[in-house]
């Protein structure tokens, strides 16, 4: 680990001072961040705290939520509107990482973990474009068990590894984002990259730039949602696949959808494809089916992980079948 | 819970046994035919299988028990060590400069100034040789595996050292490495040789095999596996004038003092090698680099050093459980029984250890076969030397023999247990030795009521429960009873009564002071807390490896020594004044902390009054267990029937164990807790091996690539069902106590076991471990 200087800003505009200077990153539970320093993928000089941020999980009239960027995971997952109104919001964040993680972890800090592709974690002893931009990608032709069968490039096939993205990515969320620059607002959707030829850079932010809240739009038909993650053992492992999903049927037609996936792409996948091909379509799995299939047509599955396409067709048809049998 | 019922019942059958108590005789002095069983063995309500609670519990929930990194030492250094990131080749850049310049370093100590020493004596090729490899330490530009340390960092802080570490710039001349398996395999193979040649041909197999009107012959492969204990490995070192002095994390302390005595060249008394606690060894824990190094650097610098690997400094220098690809065809006639086994492979290891992981042991005498073959054959790639891993052989060979079984029995129409009677051989099928104690059958039985086997539906995929196909399977646990030889211990008893056991021998975790102290209290005729067992330290007396499950009987077999000496030397003290006057040795036996007559116990002397009316403080004897003779007369081990219960998800394949039971056959057992914790512990990781352990290693260029807990995966509280465990307590007459080990047979038996469930639940056979999800999909 690098020697660094380490300070606490007092809110966001502090932040956003003290994080102008290059070579500072911010800090908020350090469950990534610090384990990243220490294998050498990343050297910041400077850090600086940011978990004095909004720790509010404000309820708008309209049944919406703003939730500051220093919430903790888990005060999240178990907030009452979260899991009346959001339930597969709650669901994705419990399925991460173990209690203590998650006890640490912040909302802001979960969106920028950084990906597990185990050549990017080799500082020394693997070539990685995402790590070193140019020097070229061993997971390719390595071991790509986890990694991504969507969105991939020549230059990278990682994944994004966070739960609570691929739920927020199926909610409509937007982030809120603060630099020198001034306020903007990001749908989460857009938050994260594809990799292309610039897989050094996960997601839009420039540098410098603070999350400060998560905003989720009222969405009446998430209470009848679900997160399902499947993985190779029944805890603190990272998803091979999962899927957030919202459905509304109304007479045993589709109303209304939301689909996401994780675990399959440099992005939490929203899932745009599958939800145009279900609405106004029979709540059926012949229907669940298509639609899944719609979605994944373009997949393209590496050495080992070609079992990811048929394990996410499977799990969209199961999670869809569930939530429309649920609601009948 | 019956056990706890039990418990109760013979705590109170012991205290009414106390009041007529007999003397114990003392113990034979060796274990052949025709000798008598250890009197111990027909003590049933005194300590000898009560669920004693681990004397040092306290110590270890309190943070108190020390642990090697946890010794404060006046100027302590930190080390660190820098990797090499290419399998094969030299050295042509080492620039140090940065590093020695960073804040806090002493000293960078590289192959350039690395004081001269002798490679590690590895291990087996001598009796006290603890390496894991017999490679140049530091001594060279040679380059033998990705991970091999290239320079060690000291620095006045461990963050510091961390640091420095990764600012030695090293650059390599890359040369061609052996790295595929199957390159290596296509180059041919070269017979594997662990303490003798592993291969052997009783009768015709290959013909009796394609005469045989039922047959499987397929191939079973299972991957490599990093050591995982749970503390780190690491040792705080010091110089004490000639003196090495190691604090380690060792289940060889004695081996280690004599291996580090000849790598730098001084005699054996002057080094001393301690290991009073041990987070976990698993065969793990032995001599590898890191200790070597910290010692070297300490002498440079005259200052003592502790060196804590990192997780991933775990799996780039400890060597781990190697890959298998193994072959196993069973020819059968209509009855089932065998003509035909034939259980042959190959295992790659590396041309610096000695370790093909020997998968054919437990077909040696597990079924009585018309005819048998076996054979482990070698590839010796580049890479880390492979070791010794928790049932080394069994673990991974009772996966492809017991999964083979399970093909057997489904290709017979018979269940998978009558199979396993069926078979059940009157002696030993290869050695031909009469079993000292084997009662699989019972455990069997036993297990299968227990577990509600005749609920077992025996076509595949009959049990669904919404998503969730369910079956049940079963397997075969064996692992041989050991008893090395250099057994010993000092039995020292002082004018208060009380006695301390020393013996070199270890605690990991597995309960050895608990047991022993309860063993040597009931020969002694003394209470728990007048037993003390000190031990982890390689000045004591013997050279017990804390391997081969042997601790329980080799530190056993050494008290029983001792206490012939102590009762000669206190009959001596005792002299004419005493009740005891003019007896033998063979006459008396202890009894409520004393001696007395066996058949007249009313002539009894206590302990203090032998001591204090003849003036003297303490007695102290050494005393060195026989050669262990048994295991030539008799073939020997512990068993185990294992039922597994799984679910399979239909829809992702997730397979996830829901029930297990291990019925035991492990001779008399010495401590129902401990014991049932080994049990439970060995099938947990036996569940690991099953579902989920498999050390990444790139072929490309021979780098582990998941080096940490969150890659490499190792079950979680979720992933373990709860865990039945019975044992059958049926003594061996031709063992100390009547013992047989406990500490690796868990973990054999259950890959196969989990794997026939998985068979039961869904109709797929998965023959190459580990069994994930997207086999099963
Ligand atoms: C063993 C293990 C298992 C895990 N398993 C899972 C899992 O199964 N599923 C899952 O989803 N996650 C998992 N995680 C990851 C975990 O969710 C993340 O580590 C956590 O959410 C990160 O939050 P943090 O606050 O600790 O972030 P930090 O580590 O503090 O920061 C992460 C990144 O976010 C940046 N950052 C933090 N706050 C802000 C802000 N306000 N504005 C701008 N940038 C900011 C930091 O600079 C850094 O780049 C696991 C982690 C571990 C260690």
């Amino acid at each position: 680990m690098n020697p660094f200087s380490y300070s606490r800003a007092a809110g966001a505009a502090d932040a956003i001072r003290l994080g102008a200077v290059a070579g500072t990153k911010y800090l908020g539970g350090g469950t990534n961040l610090v384990d990243l320093m220490r294998e050498g993928a990343e050297h910041p000089e400077a850090l600086v705290d940011v978990t004095a941020l909004s720790r509010e999980i404000e309820e708008r009239e309209d049944g919406g939520l703003m939730i500051g960027a220093a919430v903790r995971n888990t005060a999240l997952a178990e907030h009452r509107a979260v899991r009346q109104r959001y339930p597969m919001l709650s669901r994705a964040i419990l399925a991460g990482a173990s209690a203590q993680i998650r006890n640490m972890a912040t909302i802001g800090g979960n969106l920028l973990q950084r990906t597990r592709c185990t050549y990017f974690y080799d500082g020394e002893g693997s070539r990685c474009n995402k790590r070193e931009p140019g020097q070229g990608c061993d997971a390719i032709d390595g071991f790509n068990r986890n990694h991504a069968i969507l969105g991939a490039s020549p230059a990278c096939v990682a994944t994004h590894p966070s739960d609570m993205c691929v739920a927020l990515a199926a909610l409509d969320a937007s982030v809120h984002i603060e630099g020198r620059s001034g306020k903007r607002s990001v749908p989460l959707v857009e938050l994260h990259r594809l990799p292309d030829g610039r897989p050094d850079l996960d997601t839009v932010l420039e540098p410098g730039e603070l999350i400060t809240a998560i905003e989720l739009p009222a969405l009446p038909l998430a209470s009848r949602s679900t997160y399902r993650k499947v993985r190779d053992r029944a805890s603190y492992a990272f998803a091979l696949v999962s899927v957030a999903a919202a459905l509304e049927v109304e007479s045993g037609t589709v109303k209304d959808v939301r689909l996401a996936l994780g675990g399959v792409a440099h992005k939490p996948w929203r899932a745009w494809r599958a939800e145009e091909a279900l609405r106004g379509q029979p709540a059926s799995e012949d229907a669940f089916r298509a639609a899944a299939e719609a979605e994944l047509a373009d997949a393209s599955p590496l050495k080992d992980n070609a079992f990811k396409v048929e394990l996410a067709r499977r799990t969209i048809v199961a999670v869809l079948g569930d939530l429309a049998g649920a609601g009948r | 819970m019956s056990n706890f019922v039990e418990n109760a019942k013979q705590a109170v059958q012991g205290a009414a046994q106390a009041a007529m108590q007999k003397a114990v005789e003392l113990a034979p002095d060796s274990w052949i035919p025709g000798g008598r069983p250890d009197p111990l063995i027909d003590r049933k309500h005194g300590l000898i299988g009560a669920q004693t609670s681990r004397v040092d519990g306290s110590l270890k929930v309190r943070g108190a028990a020390p642990f090697a990194a946890e010794f404060p030492l006046e100027g302590l250094l930190y080390a660190a060590v820098t990797f090499s990131t290419i399998a094969k080749g030299r050295i042509t850049t080492l620039d140090t400069a940065e590093a020695e310049a960073a804040p806090g370093v002493v000293l960078v100590m590289t192959h350039r100034n690395a004081p001269r020493m002798r490679p590690m004596p590895l291990f087996l090729t001598s009796q006290k040789a603890a390496g894991g490899d017999d490679l140049p330490v530091m001594q060279d530009d040679r380059i033998h595996w990705n991970g091999q340390p290239v320079a060690l960092v000291l620095a006045e802080t461990q963050e510091q050292a961390d640091h420095a570490a990764s600012l030695v710039r090293v650059a390599y001349e890359v040369e061609p490495a052996l790295l595929s398996f199957a390159e290596a395999k296509a180059k041919g193979t070269e017979p594997g040789i662990f303490m003798g040649p592993m291969k052997l041909e009783i009768g015709d197999p290959e013909a009796a095999l394609a005469a045989a009107p039922h047959k499987v012959d397929t191939v079973y492969r299972t991957p490599r596996h990093s050591h995982n204990a749970i503390e780190l490995h690491a040792a705080t070192v010091a110089w004490q004038g000639d003196t090495l002095r190691v604090h380690d994390a060792s289940q060889a302390v004695a081996h280690t003092a004599w291996s580090l005595a000849e790598i730098f060249g001084i005699d054996e008394s002057n080094v001393h090698v301690t290991s009073p606690f041990v987070g976990g060894g698993f065969g793990g824990k032995s001599l590898w680099h890191h200790q070597v190094l910290a010692a070297a650097a300490s002498k440079l610098t005259g200052r003592p050093v502790r060196i804590v690997l990192s997780r991933e400094g775990v799996y780039r220098l400890v060597g781990g459980r190697t890959l298998t690809e193994q072959r196993l065809a069973l020819g059968a006639r209509d009855d089932g029984t065998l003509d035909a086994i034939i259980h042959t492979g190959t295992v790659a290891m590396t041309p610096h250890n000695a370790m093909p992981e020997p998968f054919i042991l437990p077909t040696q005498s597990a079924y009585a076969a018309r005819s048998i073959k076996l054979d482990v054959e070698v590839v010796k790639l580049d890479m880390l030397a492979n070791t010794f891993m928790r049932a080394p052989g069994e673990s991974v060979g009772t996966f492809a023999l017991e999964s083979a079984m399970d093909e057997l029995a489904v290709e017979l129409g018979m269940d998978p247990v009558e199979l396993r009677i069926r078979n059940e051989p009157e002696k030993d099928p290869t050695s031909g030795l009469p079993f000292s104690s084997r009662h699989i059958v019972d455990a069997y039985r036993m297990g299968a009521e227990r577990f509600g086997w005749s609920a077992r539906s025996a076509t595949p995929g009959m049990r669904r429960e919404g998503e969730w196909l369910i079956g049940m399977g079963v397997a075969t646990a064996t692992y041989p009873y050991h008893r090395m030889p250099g057994g010993a211990a000092r039995l020292t008893l002082t004018r208060d009564g009380r006695v301390t056991v020393e013996a070199a021998a270890h605690e990991m975790g597995m309960g050895t002071a608990t047991a022993q102290s309860q063993i040597t209290a009931e020969r002694l005729g003394l209470s728990l807390d007048q037993v003390t067992v000190h031990y982890g330290d390689s000045a004591m007396p013997g050279m017990i490896l804390a391997g081969g499950s042997q601790q329980t009987a080799s530190i056993g077999a050494a008290v029983i020594a001792a206490q012939r000496e102590l009762v000669a030397e206190l009959l001596k003290l005792a002299g004419n004044d005493s009740p005891l006057a003019g007896l033998k040795p063979d006459e008396v036996g202890g009894m409520n902390g004393g001696l007395a007559k066996l058949d007249e116990p009313d002539r009894f002397e206590s302990y203090v009054s032998i001591l204090t009316r003849a003036n003297s403080d303490e007695v102290s004897v050494v005393g060195n267990a026989p050669m262990p003779l048994e295991t030539q007369h008799w073939s020997m081990h512990s068993y185990g029937a294992m039922f597994c219960e799984v679910r399979v998800n239909a829809i992702t394949g997730e397979p996830r164990v829901s029930r297990f039971l291990g019925s035991f056959d492990c001779g008399r057992i010495i401590n129902a807790k401990t014991a049932a914790s080994q049990f439970r512990g060995g099938i947990i990781m036996g569940l690991g091996l099953a579902l989920m352990e498999e050390t990444v290693f790139d072929e490309r260029s021979g780098r582990i690539m998941n080096p940490s807990m969150a890659e490499y995966h190792v079950p979680v509280h979720m992933d373990v069902p709860e865990i039945d465990v019975i044992w059958t307590d049926i003594a061996d007459p031709h063992t100390p106590m009547g013992a047989h080990g406990v500490g690796e047979i868990g973990i054999t038996g259950v890959g196969a076991a989990v794997a026939n469930a998985v068979y039961n639940a869904t109709g797929k056979r998965v023959r190459d471990l580990p069994i994930t999800l997207d086999k099963l999909m």
